[in-house]
């Protein structure tokens, strides 16, 4: 799912090679499908199509330097818009108050529970006090499962089994939490639907009452084209002051993110990112905009390389990336340590633009035997320079590793790829941030 | 009166109300649209366009429908707003072409199989269990006899949440509490509801983001065993969808059908204000029948789908 957009924009950008300059015709295919892939990505028709035009509005017109392609211009405005929109300041959660009240809202089955849990084990993190209020009398067993969850973490939670007042549960919880001297006081609340205006004034009279520092918006990362209307809605009621964009831990392009964004300008503060009480982060703009434009999760790829592998290490060889002096003898070390990191494949699918080569690319786990046999019949010169290994020292190479040539050919090709790969990687990384340059543009 | 005969007045009435937004908007829109037009041009499409996008028909349907629509228009020679209506309507719910056999039509048809088993999946927070209570609600007004079986044995509270409906209903529910194995309590749940003569026996379980392995695999292992205690079991796998979903929705049903061969889906929170266009979509891909939809947080605010209705419902010029 993640390659089309990248395919797309390359068969799109084919259109705009070899032309020197941005203009509406040139431009007008591209900006479709840019169009499109957003609304794939469940950005709202409508800010997508503002998105776009702002982003053809920059474009037209520009030179295109040599060493940029159109295309490549092209995403870099797309990307730095995008980054732009979902960016601002990256804010905190506001715990000053005696104590402070985090008050949560949104739809049924937003996750706002759970959430509820996650943020309180985070603060107590913190070394802050934490109470949680349970204030969602209508569905079922919804207070069980926060008390269940506050034994898991070890926060007190409060609750009254026989009040049907969402507002003066709130109100107890908060008496009870100032007696407590506890620092935080998170309340749960019901899910509600926007258009069911008695709840809607239940949630209104709940903040009245409580006047919390946060109230935050939980919001699920699948949402469709509703998602401007629902954030707009509780938006006016509550004014919220933040988004929690849960659920992220999927595989949907979140486009909604943008859509929110852009239709309340209020901060996103925290993403979840999986069933368990940690998996809970902060909100990062730049790596939102490459999973909604689909290129792929090359943040996640380094970081789960940066896992297995030991820091030096990595360090060395991403040294080596950048200046382009991947060799043999690293390729070898980097086998060993690839092979404890899973299924090479699956890694290698997450670098965008990649995806689509390696699906033919025949890197079995088994494959790696016939690799290292290879490596191994190679002189330390062929290793370092792969280049210098012609026809008489790939015979035998193949005769010294018991493989055949074509074996070789293939490792020699299959290297020259991963090297490739690990250039976009180095690029990556080397920029520090933004996404400057797109795999699939040379 | 088929099999729909049960739809009350009221019922229908609830839908509309759910629908009312979709259908103003839909409405003031294409009129706006065919004003001072007598043929379909680029400006009507692009509204057409807008108005699908905006319902998570999703680009690739849309221009489906579109491209299905000039064609009929060509061939047909369209000359006003009402004709265009129920070209519209045709093409939409002919992708949403219906395919029940083998399947449990109604809530008091003659059984199929005694006792059907369902099996109810989907991603978390769509109404899975709600949807649960509201179908135990009505097979057991059908004169039905429901054991719920209590599967999401993961998330905090979601064996409470079963038992409470349970409780509402009246109906057994098998459990083995917090934490235990999800497929042995399936299992159970089908032998027992065997056991006690059940007509239905719907299994709960928990939510799982479909891109993870581990949990889908466990969700077939789960539909394996009750396989083991009557071979045709489950005889209906329902993917619950949040009508607010947008395109996401095709991944759920792609995976959740490898997962464990989805034959219906149901449509939660259509009484929001979204609209849930991805179904037409995922059921014309799929070629998987939407069955029930979820139109309020109430016992009884769950309907069986019909694709006229939700159609009509989405065009009707009058309220």
């Amino acid at each position: 799912m993640f390659e089309s957009l990248s395919s797309k924009l390359e068969k799109a950008f084919k259109t705009l090679k070899g032309q020197g300059k941005i203009t509406e015709i040139n431009v007008a295919e591209t900006i479709k499908e840019i169009r499109k892939a957003l609304i794939d990505a469940d950005v709202n028709y409508k800010i997508a199509k503002q998105f776009t035009d702002t982003v053809k509005d920059k474009a037209l017109g520009q030179n295109v330097l040599t060493a940029v392609s159109p295309g490549q211009l092209l995403v870099k405005i797309v990307n730095d818009e995008l980054a732009l929109l979902l960016g601002g300041q990256t804010a905190d959660v506001n715990l000053n108050g005696n104590p402070a009240i985090i008050l949560m809202a949104g739809l049924q089955g937003s996750g706002k529970t759970t959430h509820t849990a996650k943020l309180a084990s985070f603060i107590k993190k913190k070394g802050k006090s934490v109470m949680m209020a349970a204030a969602d009398v209508y569905r079922p067993a919804a207070i069980e499962q926060l008390k269940v969850l506050g034994q898991q973490i070890d926060v007190p939670v409060y609750f009254e089994n026989e009040n049907k007042n969402p507002v003066s549960i709130a109100q107890n919880a908060l008496k009870k939490a100032k007696e407590d001297g506890v620092k935080v006081l998170i309340v749960d609340t019901a899910g509600r639907l926007s258009i069911d205006e008695e709840m809607m004034a239940e949630i209104g009279n709940i903040k009245k009452a409580l006047s919390p520092q946060e109230i935050l918006f939980v919001v699920d990362a699948m949402t469709g084209q509703d998602a401007v209307n629902t954030a707009k809605a509780f938006n006016d009621v509550l004014n919220f002051s933040g988004v929690i964009l849960t659920k992220l831990d999927g595989d949907t392009r979140g486009g909604a993110a943008l859509s929110i964004k852009s239709i309340v300008d209020k901060p996103i503060k925290f993403i979840g990112t999986g069933e368990k009480i940690e998996a809970l982060d902060v909100f990062h703009p730049d790596r939102m905009a490459q999973r909604i434009l689909g290129m792929g999760d090359i943040v996640s790829l380094v970081e789960r390389a940066q896992e297995v592998f030991d820091e030096e290490e990595a360090e060395r060889i991403q040294k080596k990336l950048l200046k382009d002096q991947f060799t043999f003898e690293d390729f070898y070390t980097q086998i060993q340590q690839i092979k404890k990191m899973g299924n090479i494949k699956d890694l290698m699918a997450m670098i965008p633009g990649v995806g689509k080569a390696v699906k033919d690319l025949d890197i079995s786990d088994d494959s790696f035997k016939h690799i290292e046999a290879i490596i191994n019949s190679m002189t330390p010169a062929e290793r370092k320079t792969p280049d210098i290994i012609n026809g008489s020292r790939r015979k035998r190479i193949a005769s010294g590793s018991g493989t055949d040539i074509q074996k070789v050919n293939q490792l020699l090709k299959q290297f020259e790829d991963m090297r490739k790969m690990m250039k976009t990687i180095g690029k990556f990384q080397g920029s520090g941030r933004g996404m400057p340059k797109m795999p699939f543009m040379r | 009166m088929g099999i729909f005969s049960f739809f009350s007045k009221e019922k229908k009435e609830k839908l509309d109300q759910g629908l009312e937004k979709t259908k103003t908007g839909l409405l003031s829109k294409i009129s706006k649209a065919l004003v001072g037009k007598s043929a379909v041009d680029d400006a009507f499409l692009d509204e057409l366009e807008e108005i699908l996008v905006t319902s998570d028909v999703g680009v690739e349907t849309t221009l489906k429908i579109i491209d299905r629509l000039q064609k009929r228009v060509a061939r047909d020679k369209y000359i006003n707003s009402t004709e265009l209506t129920a070209l519209l309507k045709e093409e939409i719910s002919a992708l949403l072409d219906e395919n029940h056999t083998g399947l449990q039509n109604s809530f008091d048809a003659a059984p199929i199989a005694k006792p059907y088993v369902m099996m109810v999946v989907g991603v978390n927070g769509v109404g899975k269990t709600t949807t649960i209570g509201k179908l135990a609600n009505q097979f057991k007004k059908a004169g039905k006899k429901v054991v719920l079986g209590a599967a999401d044995t993961f998330r905090a509270a979601a064996v409470e949440q079963l038992k409470i409906w349970g409780q509402r209903n009246d109906v057994m529910v098998v459990e083995h509490g917090m934490n235990t194995d999800p497929a042995a309590v399936a299992f159970d749940s089908v032998k027992a509801g065997m056991e006690q003569g059940a007509d239905v026996i719907i299994i709960d379980t928990a939510g799982r983001l479909h891109n993870k392995v581990n949990l889908m695999n466990e969700l077939s292992k789960i539909k394996r065993v009750m396989g083991k205690v009557i071979p045709d079991a489950p005889h209906e796998v329902l993917l619950v969808l949040d009508a607010s979903t947008g395109q996401n929705a095709f991944e759920q049903a792609r995976q959740f059908t490898a997962a464990t061969e989805v034959t219906a889906l149901a449509l939660t929170k259509l009484d929001g204000t979204a609209k849930g266009g991805v179904v037409i979509g995922v059921a014309d891909q799929f070629k998987v029948p939407v069955k029930y939809i979820g139109v309020g947080e109430g016992i009884d605010d769950l309907q069986l789908f019909d694709k006229h209705e939700f159609v009509d419902s989405l065009f009707k010029t009058e309220a």
